[in-house]
């Protein structure tokens, strides 16, 4: 676990000390701890100097920057309508098979979160999902057991 | 079949010149020449919304202000959309040429993309091309930095003002208009936001000279745009043609044999039906002309195996979901819409209800503050009009 008052500083360093800034420095803690803590938007306020309801405030609408405990990778699958139709349901049970866990939830080993996200833009490429801002696409049972085993795999590496 | 739409080939066009030649030459123009050319050419923006773009600029370089910001919207977020982040890979240059030429003509010095966080995966590669842009405005003496934005999962940030919020660090809630972003905008000061694909058409626009331009597009519609095709249709992409196609046309074109409705504009657009396929026409509205449907270049064909029922119910979570919450119109009327197509369906509530659902949707139409709830009614009620008996039933 990294230094985290240090890590905001650097991040207020990165991006100046201005209000403008919030999201990307929020942005930046999500990128290192994968979700955002009470302690963490307090820190950002102070260093900051705006309260922390206003960082909540900020935080708490967008959906990536997510306030509970994440894994380390987070899966988001598209479930808006041209995913939907083209094989949605099948990409989550597939997950929910290889990982043993439901929509929202995380594995015991803090590995992988699973999520479902509204429209990604590939629905050309249909049906799709991100693995932390990385895109898959296309995807059926198959190839999702494929992706999430390399995912198991670099792990052990 | 011979295909009877009729392609365009401006934005993916092979770049023949030098890098930046364009953008060169146009900055030797005066902000008045360009202004002109750009009304002249018709072209209006390529968001969804179609104001005109000469429009905009002009107001921008009118207003008064010692900073002033050029911002490109890449927060493509509209279901069904994805011809944004085709420009973003195959032709970045000619988008931030045309946010180049816009700094020029507004007198602005510092710019910026909003990028989507679903495209974050794009954001190395553009950072790349936004280096060798300064380069090249370097070289040519044209003051204009521009950086990356990134968003962080919100679709209302797409409408403007919502952006600028989102930009300078706060809820990505959209502002009361006027004032509009050309007075008031980021930080307050003039500011243009224009969609990716209008960058570049303002950049074309500057290559191949608004008669040229005005030339592509079909009844009475000005210039090409980029369609985004998916759905039940057996090529799914990015597809450039021209403007004032009819939905016939298109499914000619695209659909499988099968095309039961078109969703044309994305979730916020219209649904067609096939026996109306032959009516409405693709492109900006004349007043009061309703067989015209604009749209950001979202198409979605859906054919015989789907449940209109099942479509409605998923935009409707969709609507939910990304409603800011901050006008009750909206906030409360998304929810009410899609709890009481579930009771409908269930038969918890009768099917009269139905028009109570539809009265409410045309109220958030004409209560809801921005173009989110605004348009809630357009999908909902143009799939209740048509498909009321699967709705029901």
């Amino acid at each position: 676990m990294p230094d985290t008052t240090k890590l905001i500083e650097n991040l207020v360093e990165k991006y100046g000390k201005k209000r403008e800034s919030l999201l990307p420095i929020l942005k930046g803690i999500i990128e290192e701890e994968r979700y955002l803590s009470e302690e963490r938007m307090l820190e950002v306020a102070k260093a900051l100097d705006i309260s922390g309801a206003e960082v909540y405030g900020t935080a708490s609408f967008y959906s990536f920057i997510d306030l509970k405990p994440r894994g380390k990778h987070i899966i988001r699958v598209c479930k808006t309508i041209v995913c939907d139709m083209k094989g949605k349901n099948e990409v989550i049970k597939t997950i929910k098979d290889c990982l043993g866990i439901d929509v929202g939830e995380t594995t015991t080993d803090g590995m992988f979160t699973l999520l479902q996200t509204n429209c990604i833009g590939q629905c050309d490429h249909a049906p799709a999902m991100l693995i932390d801002g990385e895109v898959y696409n296309e995807l059926n049972a198959e190839k999702v057991r494929n992706i999430i085993k390399e995912y198991k795999l670099n792990r052990q590496n | 079949m011979a295909s009877q739409v009729k392609r365009a080939e401006i934005i993916f066009a092979p770049y023949s010149e030098y890098p930046y030649k364009i953008l060169g030459e146009a900055l030797k123009k005066s902000p008045d020449e360009i202004i002109e050319a750009l009304i002249q050419s018709g072209l209006r923006g390529r968001g969804g919304a179609g104001f005109p773009t000469g429009l905009k600029w002009k107001f921008a370089k009118e207003a008064q202000g010692d900073e002033k910001y050029v911002v490109c919207n890449a927060d493509e977020g509209e279901p069904g959309t994805f011809k944004d982040r085709d420009i973003l890979v195959k032709v970045p240059r000619k988008m931030l040429s045309g946010m180049g030429i816009c700094a020029h003509v507004i007198g602005a010095k510092k710019g910026f993309i909003y990028l989507r966080a679903e495209y974050d995966y794009l954001k190395e590669a553009l950072q790349k091309e936004i280096d060798f842009f300064h380069q090249h405005c370097e070289k040519y003496g044209l003051d204009f930095h521009v950086e990356i934005k990134s968003g962080a999962g919100a679709y209302v940030v797409g409408e403007e003002t919502a952006l600028l919020n989102s930009a300078e660090g706060k809820r990505g809630e959209p502002r009361n208009k006027p004032p509009f972003p050309v007075t008031e905008g980021y930080l307050n000061k003039p500011t243009v936001v224009n969609n990716v694909e209008t960058f570049v058409n303002a950049m074309m626009v500057c290559r191949i000279g608004a008669e040229e331009f005005a030339k592509y597009g079909m009844r009475g519609q000005k210039g090409s745009k980029l369609f985004s095709i998916a759905g039940d249709t057996t090529k799914p992409g990015v597809y450039e043609l021209e403007l004032g196609l009819t939905v016939e046309e298109l499914v000619n074109e695209f659909g499988d044999g099968n095309t039961k409705a078109v969703q044309v504009g994305g979730v916020s657009g219209f649904c067609v039906p096939r026996a109306k396929f032959k009516d409405k026409t693709i492109g900006f509205p004349g007043k009061d002309d309703v067989n015209y449907i604009p749209t950001g270049g979202s198409i979605m064909l859906f054919n015989h195996t789907r449940s209109m029922y099942h479509v409605l119910e998923n935009y409707l979570e969709f609507f939910e979901e990304e409603s800011c919450g901050q006008c009750t119109p909206c906030r409360v009327g998304t929810q009410q819409l899609l709890k009481g197509i579930k009771a409908i369906k269930k038969g918890e509530k009768d099917p009269e209800y139905l028009d109570t659902l539809y009265k409410l949707a045309e109220t958030m139409k004409v209560t809801s503050k921005c173009g989110l709830g605004q348009s809630v009614a357009n999908s909902f009620c143009s799939i209740v009009d048509e498909f009321k008996e699967e709705i029901i039933y």
